[in-house]
C-alpha cells in the first residue's frame, strides 16, 4: 500500500547530525514523552489500526502512540519533526476514505484518551473539547436544552477531531450546515511542533481564517487538540413522515417541489428499494414491500413552523405521486424508521457479501440522470447497486454490491463505484460530499480539478507542512514536494537512508 | 491614498487578471486590488501601489440554478443587481452587509462583511461554495464546486473570504442561496440600560426559535432589541419573541412593515466619516460592547446572539478613543473600520495578532504572494 511517499525537505547529512544531536531513537523519545504503555510497537497490536473505517487499505505503521494531553501531542508532532519522520493522526477510525491510513514506518498518533470535554460555556453557546470526544458527546454535554447539529451516522463513535478533518455532514446538514459550519477556534499543532491558536470562541477575529481552511484538510496540515464550536437551542418540535414512491426519480420530483414551495426540512433522505430491502431486515419498520423508494422528511423548528408546513409537505409529496405517506405514530416509530435509515450501509451486509460505499454529489435537480447512469452502470457490470442520498443536497451514497470470494469482483465493483463518482464530476457536482478523499480518492481528484487548482492546494499545504511529514499520501493524487522546482525523480531521503534504523 | 498617477486596468477575464498580477510581480510592482470602492479605506494604511486592478468588467451572473439554489458570479457583480435577479425567483443570498452603493460581491467576500441576515444563514465564508482566484503567479485555480455540498480539496474559498484580496483576486464565486421568506414581521423592544438589552436578546437566542435576525442596538442613552422571523407562521414567532422578551424586561410591540428598521441596523455599521470599530466577542460581552459604546459618546448596532458589535464613535473621537475601547473590552478583538487615514496610521486597526499565528500567516502569504504584488500591507501584522 502507499509507503512514505512524501519527502522531508531535509538533506542526508543534515538527517544524520539531527540524529547525533537527538542521541536517542524516536521510538525511545516516544516513550519518555507518552510513557512506556503508550507506545506500541509489537507488529500484533498494531494491527488494530492497520486501517479506518475502509478495510480496503491496510497499512502497519512502525510505531503508535497514544498521548494523554495535548502537549503530549506537541512534543510528539516536534519529535517526528526533528527525526523527518512522518505521522498520521487517527481519532475514532471510523473515516471512510483511508484518510487515517497509517504510513509504513511512520508514527501513528491515536487521539482516543484525548476524550475530555474542558469546557461547556452555554451562556455563550460554545463547547471546548479535545479531538478525541466523540460527536454524540458533544449533543449530550448540552442536551436537552441545545445541541450540535452535525451529525454524521456513525456519531456515536467518531470523533470531533475526525470530525473537522473530514468536514463531516450527516442527515441534517441540509438545513443546518456541515461541521465547518460550527467550529470557531482550534489549538493547532502545527507539522514542525509549534502551537497555534485559530480563531476562539468569538467570531471574525482578525487574520486569514486559517480555522475554516483546518476544517476539512484530512489531517494534512497539523492535529487540532482544542477544538471550540458553537451549539445552538435545540428545536422545539419535530415532525417526521415517510413517503413511498414508485422510483427515486418520482421521490426526486417531490424533493424539488419541497425545496420550491421555500420549505427547509431538517432532514430529507431517500432510499431506494434495495436499500429498504436491506434495512428491513435489520430495522422491521414494515415499510411495503413494492416501494421503489422512500423518502424520509423530518421537520424541525418551533412549533407554529411544522404545524403550517407539514401539511404543506405531505400534499406535495401526494401531487408527486406518492403511493402511500406514513407518519410514525410515535417517538419509537420515528426511531425505526430512522434506523431503516441509519443502518443502510451495515444492513448492505444482510443480502451481499461484500459492499462499497460510494460518496459523490451531484445539483440536486440531475438525480435523473445520475439515476440512470447508474442503473445503466450496474447492468453493465452485472452488479447490485442500492442507493441511499441526502436527497436535499444531492448527495449520493451507492453501495455497490459483490462478492470478494469471485475472482475479479472487488476490482469491477471499485471501477463501477469510481465509473460514478466521475459521472457525477460530469454532472456538475463533486467526487465527495462528506467522506473525503484520503487515499480513495486521490486518483479522482485530476478528473475534478486541473493542475493550477492542485498547485493552489499545495501551495497551502506547504505553508502548514513544508517537510510533508502531516499525513503524506493523502489528498493529493501525486506526491509533492515543497519550494522545488520540478524535477527527475529524487529518492526520497527516509527512503534512501532506511527508516528502520532510526526507531 | 489616492495618487495621481496611478496607472488603472480592468480585466476581463480571471485569466487577463492572473498576467496582470504576475507580471506586476515580476516588475516589482504593487497593485491595489479594488471592486465598487465603497471600503478602500479599510485595514493598514498599506504600501504605495503602482497599479488599481478593477473588477468592474467582471460583471456578468453566470449562472443562477433556480432548482439547486445556487448561483456562479463573477466578483463585480453588485449586491444589488444579484439580489433583484436572486428575488425574481423567490431566492436570495443571505449576505446584506450595509450597501452604501454598488458594493460587489468581490468586495463583500473579500472583506468578509456581513449584515443581520448573517444570525440566520452564516456568514459569507459559508455561503461560499467555491471560487475561481487569479494567482499572482499568473495561473487561475479553482477550489471548491457549484454544489452545496462538497470536501474534495482544500477550502480556498474561505482562505480568500476576509483575506483582503492579499493572496490573489477571486474573480468568480458560487454561491449558496435560499428562499426568499415570503414574509418578514419583527418584534422590537426597548430598554435603558445596556445589561437588560443584551441580556434579553441572549435570552431569546436561548430558546428555541428561528429568527431570521436578532439584532441590539445602542443609541442616545437608549437601547433596542430587534428579531425578525420569517416564514409560513412569522406572526406567531414574532409574538412569542415578544413575550419572551417583555417577561425580561423590556417593552415594546410587533411591526409588520420592518425593511427600514433593518436598514438602519445595516447602515448604522458605517460612518463614512468617523470611526466603527467591530468588537468580535462572546454573547455574554454584548452587554460590555453597548456600554463601552455608550461610554464613549457612540452608537451600537450588534448581532446579539453572534457576539459582533459595531461601535460608532462620536465625531470629534481620534485615535484615543479606539486605544480607551480596546482597554476597556481586552480581551474582545476591536477591529478598526471606517476611520480617518490619520487614526489608521496612530493605532493599528487590526490590534495585535498573537506571534505563532502571524508566522503561519505571513508563511500562506510568501506561499501564495511572493513578491507581495497584491494589496501590500493592509492586513493583520502588515501582510
Amino acid at each position: 500500500m502507499d509507503g512514505p511517499v512524501s519527502a522531508p525537505g531535509a538533506a542526508p547529512a543534515e538527517e544524520a547530525n539531527r540524529r547525533a544531536a537527538d542521541g536517542s531513537d524516536l521510538v525511545a523519545r516516544l516513550r519518555r514523552i507518552c510513557g512506556d504503555e503508550h507506545v506500541l510497537t509489537d507488529h500484533f497490536q498494531l494491527r488494530t489500526y492497520e486501517s479506518d473505517g475502509l478495510l480496503q487499505y491496510r497499512s502497519v505503521p512502525r510505531a503508535a502512540v497514544l498521548p494523554g494531553s495535548a502537549e503530549e501531542v506537541a512534543a510528539v508532532v516536534r519529535a517526528c519533526h526533528r527525526a523527518g519522520v512522518p505521522w498520521v493522526a487517527r481519532g475514532s477510525g471510523s473515516g471512510l476514505s483511508g484518510g487515517a491510513l497509517p504510513v509504513q514506518e511512520g508514527v501513528l498518533i491515536v487521539l482516543t484518551r484525548l476524550r475530555r470535554i474542558l469546557e461547556v460555556d452555554l451562556p455563550n453557546q460554545r463547547v471546548v473539547c479535545e479531538p478525541g470526544v466523540t460527536n454524540l458527546a458533544i449533543t449530550a454535554a448540552v442536551a436537552p436544552s441545545h445541541f450540535f447539529p452535525p451529525d454524521p451516522s456513525s456519531q456515536i463513535v467518531c470523533s470531533i477531531g475526525g470530525n473537522v478533518a473530514e468536514n463531516s455532514g450527516g442527515a441534517h446538514c441540509f438545513k443546518y450546515g456541515f461541521t465547518t459550519h460550527y467550529v470557531c477556534g482550534l489549538e493547532v499543532v502545527l507539522p514542525d511542533g509549534t502551537v497555534v491558536q485559530l480563531g476562539g470562541k468569538e467570531l471574525d477575529v482578525p487574520g486569514y481564517d486559517l480555522h475554516g481552511v483546518f476544517v476539512g484538510s484530512e489531517g494534512t496540515l497539523g492535529v487540532a487538540t482544542r477544538i471550540t464550536v458553537r451549539v445552538i437551542p435545540s428545536p422545539e418540535s419535530v415532525r417526521t413522515l415517510v413517503a413511498f414512491f414508485d422510483s427515486p426519480a418520482h421521490a426526486g420530483h417531490a424533493v424539488s417541489a419541497i425545496v420550491a414551495a421555500g420549505v427547509v426540512p431538517g432532514a430529507i433522505e431517500m432510499m431506494d428499494r434495495l436499500s429498504i430491502d436491506a434495512s428491513e431486515q435489520m430495522a422491521h419498520a414494515g415499510w411495503p414491500k413494492d416501494a421503489g423508494a422512500a423518502l424520509l422528511v423530518e421537520l424541525d423548528g418551533p412549533e407554529s413552523e411544522c404545524e403550517a408546513r407539514f401539511d404543506e409537505v405531505r400534499r406535495l409529496c401526494d401531487e408527486a405521486g406518492a403511493a402511500g405517506v406514513v407518519v410514525p405514530r410515535d417517538a419509537a416509530q420515528r426511531d425505526v424508521f430512522w434506523k431503516m435509515r441509519k443502518a443502510a450501509f451495515p444492513a448492505m451486509g444482510r443480502i451481499s457479501p461484500h459492499y462499497y460505499v460510494q460518496d459523490g454529489v451531484i445539483p440536486r435537480t440531475r438525480l435523473p440522470e445520475v439515476l440512470e447512469q447508474i442503473d445503466a452502470l450496474s447492468r453493465e457490470y452485472d452488479l447490485r447497486v442500492g442507493n441511499v442520498f441526502h436527497a436535499g443536497d444531492g448527495n449520493l451514497h451507492p453501495l455497490v454490491c459483490y462478492d470478494g470470494e469471485k475472482p475479479g469482483d472487488a476490482q469491477r465493483a471499485e471501477e463501477l463505484a469510481g465509473e460514478i463518482v466521475l459521472a457525477c464530476v460530469q454532472l456538475g457536482g463533486s467526487i465527495t460530499g462528506e467522506h473525503g478523499i484520503g487515499v480513495d480518492k486521490k486518483r479522482y481528484m485530476p478528473k475534478m480539478f486541473a493542475e493550477p487548482d492542485l498547485a493552489a492546494f499545495q501551495k497551502l499545504r506547504c505553508a502548514f507542512d513544508p517537510d510533508g511529514l502531516a499525513n503524506p499520501g493523502k489528498v493529493m493524487p501525486t506526491p509533492r514536494l515543497c519550494g522545488e522546482v520540478p524535477g527527475p525523480y529524487r529518492q526520497h531521503p527516509l527512503e534512501r537512508a532506511g527508516l528502520a534504523e532510526r526507531f | 491614498m489616492e495618487q495621481a498617477s496611478l496607472q488603472r486596468v480592468a480585466p476581463g477575464s480571471a485569466e487577463e487578471a492572473a498576467e496582470i498580477l504576475r507580471e506586476a510581480g515580476q516588475g516589482r510592482r504593487h497593485v491595489r486590488l479594488r471592486g465598487a470602492g465603497t471600503k478602500l479605506g479599510w485595514g493598514r494604511p498599506g504600501l504605495p501601489v503602482d497599479l488599481e486592478l478593477s473588477t468592474e468588467r467582471l460583471d456578468a451572473i453566470l449562472e443562477h440554478n433556480e432548482g439547486d439554489l445556487t448561483a456562479v458570479v463573477e466578483a463585480g457583480v453588485t449586491l444589488e443587481r444579484a439580489r433583484e435577479t436572486f428575488a425574481r425567483a423567490g431566492q436570495m443570498l443571505p449576505l446584506d452587509p450595509p450597501d452604501g452603493g454598488g458594493a460587489t460581491i468581490g468586495g463583500v467576500l473579500a472583506t468578509a462583511d456581513s449584515g443581520p441576515l448573517r444570525h440566520r444563514h452564516h456568514g459569507a465564508r459559508d455561503l461560499v461554495l467555491g471560487v475561481r482566484v487569479a494567482l499572482p503567479d499568473g495561473t487561475v485555480a479553482r477550489a471548491g464546486s457549484k454544489v452545496i455540498k462538497n470536501v474534495a480539496g482544500y477550502d480556498l474559498g474561505k482562505l480568500m473570504t476576509g483575506a483582503y484580496g492579499t493572496l490573489g483576486l477571486v474573480a468568480e464565486i458560487s454561491l449558496r442561496l435560499h428562499p426568499l421568506p415570503l414574509q418578514t414581521v419583527t418584534a422590537v423592544v426597548r430598554g435603558a440600560a445596556p445589561g437588560l438589552v443584551a441580556g434579553a436578546a441572549s435570552k431569546l437566542a436561548h430558546r428555541p426559535v428561528e429568527a431570521e435576525a436578532l439584532d441590539v442596538r445602542w443609541e442616545d442613552g437608549a437601547g433596542a432589541v430587534l428579531a425578525r422571523f420569517g416564514g409560513a407562521s412569522a406572526g406567531d414567532q414574532a409574538r412569542a419573541a415578544l413575550d419572551t422578551l417583555t417577561a425580561a424586561g423590556l417593552e415594546g410591540e410587533i411591526v409588520d412593515d420592518d425593511d427600514e428598521l433593518w436598514d438602519r441596523q445595516r447602515e448604522a455599521q458605517r460612518a463614512p466619516d468617523g470611526i466603527v470599530v467591530r468588537v468580535s466577542t462572546t454573547q455574554h460581552g454584548v452587554g460590555d460592547a453597548l456600554a463601552a459604546a455608550h461610554h464613549a459618546g457612540g452608537r451600537a448596532v450588534g448581532r446579539a446572539a453572534l457576539g459582533l458589535v459595531w461601535i460608532a464613535l462620536p465625531q470629534q473621537a481620534g485615535a484615543g478613543a479606539v486605544t480607551a475601547l480596546r482597554e476597556r473590552l481586552a480581551p474582545a478583538r476591536c477591529v478598526v473600520l471606517d476611520a480617518p487615514a490619520a487614526v489608521r496610521e496612530a493605532v493599528d486597526p487590526w490590534g495585535e495578532d498573537d506571534r505563532a499565528k502571524l508566522l503561519l500567516m505571513r508563511r500562506v502569504k510568501e506561499r501564495f504572494d511572493p513578491h507581495r504584488t497584491c494589496n501590500p500591507g493592509i492586513f493583520a501584522g502588515g501582510i
